[in-house]
């Protein structure tokens, strides 16, 4: 796998062509393990391909994806194209206020 | 026997070191009292005059992930790389290495084994700011052996809070009979109420400011039997859906049993609340 930093622009610049890669080529490494020991059976639904190709952090939200995870790296994609601190993740929490307790389910 | 000298329990805020080094002229305007806050508090640990450091954190799903997450595991290694490359681009952390206490590390899975917790291991851990930023804080010098304790508050399903309890009291018993004339500090970080990545982030103070208060008032007191019942695994979605955070303080609790805490201070910050508490368990406890 290639460098972090690396594969958040990747995934910045080209979200879509990033998603198909990673599916294809990551999404079955396991850590720890050489490529030839990969899992055969991982693959994104439909719904998550499609939130991840448009960088839809509020259907990752709803379809339970971590959200500590999402913030993260959301903040390495975005938080360069607000001049205000913390408004990145003031804007990004807005858009979830539709969301009441209990918060979709994150177990895996 | 070593001797348990200092019991500290407090939250992590990454963003305290980036704060701390800013120019009088540049930092935001409560830097200057969180600076004030911290020194007083790296004062308590300074006062005990600890030879090794035990730290309790949790991995923020750096090292760890989905294929095989541990519950509770210790690190067993001579060197612990700290900090990551998004805590470096995210907070400004800088890298270190930390010094670690094999000796003390393979009594505590030996004897831990032995007293039904089942602790995984670690020989090399690339640990993360929730062990770094209590270095940078309460001893900056980096100079101690440690021993790191990280426990699952991220991936559910999580150990219940009753457990997080038993596993601090479990420590405690283990390092009051460790065979060794060293002084040990257990130095353990978590949160209280906090929300990242939901609707109620980065607010002007943390998601929960009623649990918070609650909260320093258990640790304080050292009202284990009182946050056992109010807190649970459910109730902790309420808080900040990262307030499960809270049970690296319950365990703090669990190895300082019920005692009020020595020193206990707290700051209300943007999107959290700051909280300090150091117990010295073999000085006479403060009632």
């Amino acid at each position: 796998m290639t460098a972090t930093p690396t594969c958040v622009e990747r995934y910045r610049a080209d979200p879509a062509g990033t998603v198909a890669w990673w599916e294809a080529e990551q999404a079955n490494q396991i850590l720890n393990c050489v490529a030839g020991e990969a899992s055969t059976w991982l693959a994104f639904t439909e719904a998550e391909r499609e939130a991840l190709a448009t960088h839809d952090h509020v259907a990752l939200f709803e379809m339970g994806a971590h959200p500590f995870l999402t913030l993260t790296l959301w903040i390495a994609m975005f938080e360069r194209d607000h001049s205000e601190p913390l408004a990145m993740q003031l804007d990004y929490a807005a858009k979830l206020k539709h969301f009441a307790l209990p918060y979709p389910d994150i177990n895996t | 026997m070593a001797k348990l000298v200092a019991i500290l329990a407090t939250t992590h805020h990454p963003f305290f070191y980036k704060t701390s080094q800013l120019p009088p002229d540049e930092a935001p305007p409560f830097a200057a009292e969180w600076v004030r806050k911290v020194e007083a508090y790296r004062a308590t640990l300074t006062a005990a005059r600890p030879d090794v450091l035990v730290m309790v954190g949790s991995d923020h799903f750096h090292q760890l992930w989905l294929d095989n997450m541990p519950q509770f595991l210790v690190g067993k290694a001579p060197y612990y790389d700290g900090n990551y490359y998004n805590e470096e681009r995210e907070f400004g952390l800088p890298r270190l290495v930390l010094k670690g206490h094999e000796e003390l590390s393979g009594y505590i899975l030996r004897e831990a084994l032995d007293r039904e917790f089942d602790l995984a291991f670690s020989n090399e851990l690339r640990v993360d700011h929730s062990i770094t930023c209590p270095i940078i804080t309460v001893r900056p010098q980096n100079d101690l052996p440690i021993v790191p304790i990280y426990t699952n508050i991220f991936a559910p399903p999580l150990p219940r809070p009753e457990r997080f309890v038993k596993l601090g009291r479990t420590l405690r018993e283990l390092v009051d009979a460790w065979p060794s004339d060293l002084r040990v500090a257990v130095v353990g970080t978590g949160h209280l109420s906090l929300e990242l990545g939901g609707p109620r982030q980065f607010g002007p103070h943390g998601p929960d400011p009623e649990f918070d208060a609650k909260a320093v008032e258990w640790i304080a007191n050292g009202d284990i039997d009182g946050c056992l019942s109010e807190v649970t695994l459910d109730s902790l979605h309420a808080p900040g859906n990262a307030t499960h955070g809270f049970m690296d303080f319950m365990l703090m609790m669990g190895l300082a049993g019920y005692h009020k805490a020595d020193y206990a201070d707290n700051l209300d910050l943007f999107h959290t609340m700051e909280a300090y508490f150091t117990w010295y368990p073999n000085e006479g406890w403060a009632e």
